[in-house]
């Protein structure tokens, strides 16, 4: 359980600093009268409550990491040998992130070309993806054979269905675009859809150290500190 | 109705969500079935949750008649007993407990104690319930399927769940299970989205985090909890179903059934395990924060008296939050773990026992000297706290591995968790009904009604659990559908198992006085008023009661003032709502 227990340490120190912004040691029965909020402008609700969202979708890949690793302590097993396109594709998924962050920023004309390349590449990425798993069943690879090779479809798969959802957002995103062309009304969705891009691809990046070994000494760290 | 100050004080800072007035509902369909007020929302997930959780109190009924005279009843065959077992539990703790807490309290509560007009996702809130009456309706179908539902017990433990020993096993009954719960966790995440943005900014102006209501403390916490907890059955509930359909063997070891070697290999049902009770122990408290938050609400209003150590109450609801993520493996000290593991695990969840102990000196001190009106919810109130010690105090016993390692599977943890888990927060549950039936349908629940189903069912859940705790202790094994006559069996366990099945048929029969009573009353009971236990929180200074749509009318309230000025010296009533801007309170400070 060490990458969840990591995971929650991580919430654990937000939470921290966001209580204790709260004025958790105030004595409110002797504040009588009006006062002010104590905590300084948050984010719109949208943006808080996508954020949110990205933390809950954290902690289902880290209980889907955690699984892993134990798998990997009860019954050594080999890690399922990723194909050279593996990196191709997640250069596909930063950029579409870079694209979003763009239409995010952009107020003008190239809004539009931003979300085009942002939803071109993350297409991309969803049909190399399926090309990984068509390579690794045909190199013997298959859903039922290793229980590494069933832990990369079944990662893979639900960040794929996760970037599926964030580009039906998207498609809306442009339905409303279209509409309304008032791009400036529109800028609050784009950036949504870029702060959830930037979660996945976050969330993408640790899952390929796991799934690829490159985070094993990071994480043989952490279960020393654990025990 | 109370009178409002106006949305104009120059001294308070603007609110940080724009005031605006949710849209109105258009046509019977959308106001009533497909509603986006939260008010509405609630009475749905509560009407649902009470109707399945019925389900689940005859499907107990069936195991007691089983347990109290086993061989009378030839319906209830090994395997159906098993099923009733599994449905109980599952229903009981996820679709009951959780759906009522979190999606009927959290909806109806945490927009009118903040000082909002809706939750701030008002169309996704309504799309959280609808997923969850689907994974109900998913659930029910899977008693009608050939072979039945799942028999796998409420853990749905690994391999043997989806092997065809299990009711249910190598049909659909585990898989619409799973489905069941893949549904829940998704429209719990979309109400607990609305719940924690909801609290998080769209607090009314002067309504600091300090001054909110512990209620919403609880429930706040406990959904903070859920979005962090859940995802782990969801993770254990999509490894199984691909395990049973797929062939993956995620949990499955090499396993030979009746002589034939399956084609699993490699898997860890200990994983499974750690998945489960990741989620299953913080699930405990996500039961019983929103629980410990109303109660310290309904002894503050019904004991006239503000709740004892506010403050130290909010710390604690936030430390047993956190705690509760780091003791779970206590459920799987007999799973063969490592020792220091086992020590580890003890000490923290002894460690969680100061905060919660914490809160329960509190609750006792809050009563001490207190003006202690003895309503029917402040009876709850009491009820779930000597429960509730009963249940803590057994849960210590069972905290330390050499005293569980024998008591584990007996009778004697069934008695434990349910009194801890399952009288005690009903209790809240039920004081609650009986506290804010007023304020949801401006009538107050008939008082002669509501006596029978008190007592009834407190002294009844005692004559059901307390032996039972003896049964236990004397070695008697829990999930056994027929335990014979062991040896080690004294001779008042066979008498003690039919009392306990008398009493727990009883107990169950109350209900219908409680059903009754929340029909009756809607149109004969006593017009309650606007703000009949004379509360200082929001939800009672609505403009209209019941509170019509957007809640407060054209201003959103301000507020001046914690949510626990009651008896205050010098003040010319025993209560101070929070929207008085009255002078300063004296500095008669409770810790």
């Amino acid at each position: 359980m060490t990458v969840i227990l990591t995971f929650l340490a991580f919430i654990v120190l937000i939470s921290g600093w966001w209580l204790s912004r709260q004025g958790l040691a105030s004595k409110p029965w002797l504040e009588t009268g009006p006062l002010p909020l104590t905590e300084p402008p948050q984010p719109p609700p949208h943006r808080l409550g996508t954020a949110v969202f990205l933390v809950v979708i954290g902690g289902l890949f880290a209980m889907l990491g955690s699984a892993f690793v134990m798998q990997i302590d009860e019954t050594p097993w080999q890690l399922v040998p990723l194909p050279g396109l593996v990196w191709f594709n997640t250069c596909l998924l930063m950029l579409s992130s870079l694209a979003l962050h763009f239409a995010s920023r952009d107020a003008g004309h190239r809004t539009h070309v931003w979300l085009t390349l942002g939803s071109v590449t993350a297409v991309g990425f969803m049909a190399g993806q399926l090309q990984i798993w068509t390579t690794l069943t045909d190199n013997g690879y298959g859903l039922t054979g290793a229980p590494a090779a069933s832990f990369f479809y079944l990662i893979t798969g639900l960040h794929g269905l996760h970037i599926l959802g964030g580009l039906v957002a998207l498609a809306l995103v442009w339905f409303r675009l279209a509409q309304t062309n008032l791009r400036q009304n529109n800028q609050a969705p784009v950036a949504l859809c870029a702060l959830y891009w930037h979660g996945l691809l976050v969330i993408w990046l640790l899952l390929l150290a796991l799934l690829s070994g490159l985070g094993n000494e990071f994480l043989a760290l952490c279960r020393s500190a654990l025990t | 109705m109370a009178d409002l100050p106006h949305d104009t004080d120059p001294q308070l800072p603007p609110a940080e969500v724009e005031d605006v007035i949710p849209p109105h509902a258009h046509g019977w369909w959308s106001h009533y079935v497909f509603s986006q007020d939260a008010k509405y929302i609630a009475i749905q997930y509560a009407g649902t949750a009470m109707a399945i959780g019925l389900v689940a109190l005859v499907l107990s009924w069936m195991m007691r008649l089983q347990l109290g005279f086993p061989g009378i009843f030839d319906f209830i065959t090994p395997d159906a007993y098993y099923q009733f077992v599994t449905m109980h539990g599952m229903i009981m703790v996820v679709y009951l407990l959780t759906a009522l807490f979190l999606g009927g309290f959290g909806n109806y509560l945490i927009p009118l104690m903040v000082g909002a007009r809706d939750m701030v996702f008002p169309f996704v809130n309504m799309l959280s319930f609808w997923i969850y009456l689907l994974a109900v309706v998913v659930l029910v179908i899977s008693f009608f399927v050939p072979g039945g539902p799942t028999g796998a017990g409420w853990t749905l433990y690994p391999p043997q769940a989806i092997l065809s020993g299990t009711p249910g096993g190598q049909s659909a009954g585990i898989l619409l299970m799973l489905l069941s719960l893949i549904l829940f966790i998704i429209g719990f995440t979309m109400g607990g989205l609305n719940y924690v943005v909801t609290v998080l900014q769209a607090r009314t102006r002067g309504m600091t985090m300090m001054r909110l209501p512990l209620t919403v403390w609880g429930i706040f916490t406990a959904t903070v909890m859920a979005l962090l907890a859940f995802p782990a059955l969801l993770v254990a509930c999509i490894m199984m179903m691909f395990d049973r359909l797929l062939g993956t063997s995620f949990f499955m070891p090499s396993l030979v059934e009746l002589g034939e070697h399956l084609s699993y290999g490699g898997g860890s049902p200990i994983a499974f395990q750690h998945l489960f009770w990741f989620f299953g122990h913080p699930e405990v408290y996500i039961v019983a924060l929103p629980a410990f938050g109303i109660v310290s609400d309904l002894l503050a209003v019904h004991a006239r008296k503000n709740v004892f150590g506010y403050r130290m109450m909010v710390w604690a609801i936030v430390g047993i939050g956190a705690l509760s993520f780091i003791v779970w493996a206590h459920h799987m000290y007999v799973s063969g773990m490592h020792p220091y593991f086992g020590f580890f695990f003890a000490t923290t969840t002894l460690i969680i026992a100061v905060p919660t102990a914490i809160k329960v000196y509190n609750w006792v001190l809050t009563l001490w000297k207190a003006d202690i009106h003895l309503t029917l919810p402040m009876l709850f109130a009491l009820g779930f706290i000597v429960t509730f010690v009963n249940g803590g105090l057994t849960g210590l016993f069972l905290g330390n591995v050499v005293v569980d390692v024998p008591l584990s599977d007996t009778m004697f943890v069934v008695a434990h968790f349910h009194m801890v888990m399952g009288v005690a927060p009903i209790m809240v549950i039920l004081g609650a009904i009986y506290h804010w039936y007023p304020l949801a349908t401006g009538r107050m629940l008939d008082q002669t009604m509501g006596h029978i189903h008190f007592w009834i069912t407190f002294i009844g859940a005692y004559a059901i659990f307390f032996p039972m705790h003896y049964v236990g202790l004397v070695g008697v094994p829990r999930r056994y559908y027929e335990i014979g006559e062991p040896a080690f069996m004294t001779a008042p366990v066979e008498g003690l198992n039919a009392f306990i099945t008398v009493a727990a048929l009883t107990v169950g029969a109350a209900q219908i006085v409680f059903l009754f009573n929340l029909y009756w009353s809607r149109n004969h009971g006593r017009v309650a008023g606007s703000n009949p236990w004379r509360a200082t929180t929001l939800e009672w200074l609505t403009p209209v009661v019941p509170p019509e749509h957007g809640n407060w009318g054209k201003e959103l309230p301000l507020v001046y003032r914690w949510a626990y000025d009651y008896s205050l010296p010098g003040a010319p009533e025993d209560f101070i709502v929070q929207t008085d801007p009255g002078p300063k309170a004296p500095a008669a400070a409770p810790l």
